[in-house]
């Protein structure tokens, strides 16, 4: 096998007495979208500015396209291969579009006239050729983000890092923006993006890791994750909205309906299950046979909203973490 | 290619290009208002106040007397503009160096080509208020009239370049925009008031006789004194020490400047 792009071992980052990093390994291979998924505060953003050498590795080994980082002294070489997708909009106010890719070109080395060329590709490609005249501040979050791709891709880099590069977008910009990753993963370029967003990640990652509290808690195929840690379907009961509140302790309120029977059918439903969770008022029971549960949850629980669908990362990060990934 | 320092001029030249895009689109509200500085004080001191003072100074009338360090001030003033506000809003509100820093640009690079931006800067308005005395000279005022004036305009890429690396060091140190009320207030005007454009410091009024000792230790008066002796003479090896003391000031801040701001941008 080729060697990594990037290759982490034991990478740790402080900031005072914060651990931001706690020791994570992870291996990057060339040609993959390889995501981080966590929630705010994980350290996925830390990590991703270490790659892009913003901010200096802590301790252990940071392997990226075949320089070590961990010194800092190949930090040149390193940045002028990478392309960067920030989290925050830093485009340039003050320039247009246009200006802003033909200035931000020369860093690369390009002359003029390559880098009008350049930008030329690059608004086509992220489709903003009739805003290149605008200035940066008249165009909309999805636009400035897909701006913000094409910024990122002046250096024709081997490795592209985009941190959360959805949040904040209205759904059919995400969509837009999923466009034009797919188009770069097409074309085998290597990808890797932090999101807390779980469907983002399995439409895009070809393997990702989860984080939290700055650790990795988890790692494979979004796919193999979901098959190693969770049923494949999950049977969702809201017992709250018509038939009452599920209490912490297990226990029902529901008016009319006596709650010694909403309990023995909430047991029969989670004996049914491999596993369940409670969460508020939403009882979630993880199954392989589907339709025979929600079946019989619908026929216990007749006022209760049942819904059957596939099992997500999401829940994926709920039964390692316990908790959800946007609280 | 590299500068010593690890400084890449592609880089550095790029951050450089960048100011020039957006001054390409500003410079009349940027421009006029730095150049009219200094024409407004030659005309209402020199001018103005000079009615006054009938005897002039060592021979020259005030406005002839006033005008070379004015120029100074106005290289000074360029200079400074560009590496404290300019350069903090960059830095701090657009995140614009954390942008310059995803791509090969390091630290010294940016440092480096805002500082060839602010001697940019400084020179524009050191040139065009020097045109200006240019056309006094012509109409019969001595301000112009020594053939080093010539070299006028390196003294004040010396005065821009030592300005910008001063302003740089406080703008990496501080974390909010306010403070530039200090610096303005309680650097800026009192270099621009007693570094001896106005009156001469050797006056024995001036401090015991010491105004000239005390000024000796501070940036300005010896742009100043360049400044004088280029545009009118005489020349002696004591501007000689003086042009040594401002490049020794911009070597020093030269290995600071990047230090201070890679403590301040990169954690």
């Amino acid at each position: 096998m080729a060697d990594p792009a990037v290759k982490a071992v034991n990478l740790r980052k402080n900031y005072g007495d914060f651990v931001a990093v706690d020791g994570i390994d992870f291996e990057i291979q060339r040609g993959e979208c390889f995501g981080f998924l966590g929630p705010n505060g994980a350290g996925k953003t830390t990590t991703m500015r270490m790659i892009y050498r913003a901010s200096p590795v802590g301790s252990g080994s940071l392997l990226i396209l075949g320089h070590e980082a961990a010194q800092g002294h190949r930090d040149r070489a390193i940045k002028g291969r990478i392309g960067v997708v920030p989290q925050e909009d830093n485009l340039d106010t003050e320039l247009t579009l246009r200006e802003n890719l033909q200035v931000f070109a020369r860093f690369y080395g390009l002359s003029k006239a390559q880098a009008a060329t350049r930008t030329d590709e690059l608004l086509e490609f992220v489709q903003l050729r009739e805003k290149a005249d605008a200035k940066a501040f008249q165009l909309s979050g999805g636009m400035k983000r897909r701006a913000l791709i094409a910024r990122g891709l002046l250096g024709d880099p081997e490795l592209l890092v985009l941190d959360e590069p959805t949040t904040g977008l209205d759904p059919q910009a995400r969509i837009n923006l999923w466009e034009r990753l797919r188009d770069l993963k097409r074309k085998q370029a290597t990808l890797i993006l932090t999101t807390h967003y779980m469907d983002e990640a399995e439409q895009l990652c070809d393997r990702l890791v989860i984080m939290d509290k700055g650790k990795i808690v988890a790692q494979g195929a979004p796919k193999a994750l979901i098959r190693e840690h969770v049923s494949s379907h999950v049977v969702e009961v809201a017992v709250s909205a018509q038939s009452g509140r599920l209490q912490s302790n297990g226990r029902v309120e529901t008016p009319g309906v006596s709650s010694d029977g909403v309990v023995a059918s909430v047991s029969e439903l989670t004996s049914m299950a491999k596993r369940h969770e409670q969460h508020h008022d939403r009882l979630l029971l993880y199954v392989d046979n589907g339709e025979e549960v929600v079946t019989r949850a619908a026929q216990l629980l007749p006022d209760a909203e049942t819904l059957l669908r596939r099992s997500t990362l999401e829940d994926v990060f709920l039964k390692i973490t316990g908790r959800g990934l946007i609280e | 290619m590299n500068l010593p320092g690890d400084i890449n001029l592609t880089t550095a030249l790029s951050v450089w290009r960048r100011n020039k895009t957006e001054y390409s689109h500003s410079w009349m509200t940027n421009i006029l208002p730095n150049f009219f500085d200094p024409v407004l004080y030659l005309l209402g001191m020199g001018l103005g106040l000079g009615m006054f003072v009938g005897r002039g100074v060592g021979g020259l009338t005030y406005i002839e007397y006033i005008a070379p360090g004015l120029m100074a001030a106005s290289a000074m003033q360029g200079a400074s503009f560009e590496t404290t506000y300019n350069v903090f809003v960059k830095m701090n509100f657009a995140r614009l160096y954390d942008a310059y820093l995803a791509t090969p640009a390091l630290i010294q690079d940016i440092a480096f080509g805002e500082l060839l931006w602010a001697v940019t800067r400084g020179l524009i308005y050191g040139m065009a208020f020097m045109i200006v005395l240019g056309g006094f000279t012509l109409f019969g005022h001595r301000i112009l009239i020594s053939p080093f004036a010539v070299l006028l305009p390196v003294a004040m890429a010396l005065t821009a370049t030592m300005f910008a690396l001063i302003g740089l060091t406080f703008t990496a140190s501080i974390r909010n925009i306010n403070y530039y009320g200090f610096y303005y207030t309680l650097w800026l005007t009192p270099l621009f008031l007693f570094s001896g454009i106005f009156f001469p410091l050797n006056d024995p009024k001036i401090a015991g006789g010491h105004g000239e000792t005390i000024a000796w230790f501070t940036p300005l008066f010896h742009c100043v004194r360049l400044m004088r002796a280029l545009a009118q003479g005489p020349l002696d090896w004591t501007h000689a020490a003086s042009a040594l003391i401002v490049l020794g000031v911009i070597a020093a801040l030269f290995v600071i400047v990047p230090r201070r701001m890679r403590r301040r941008m990169v954690s």
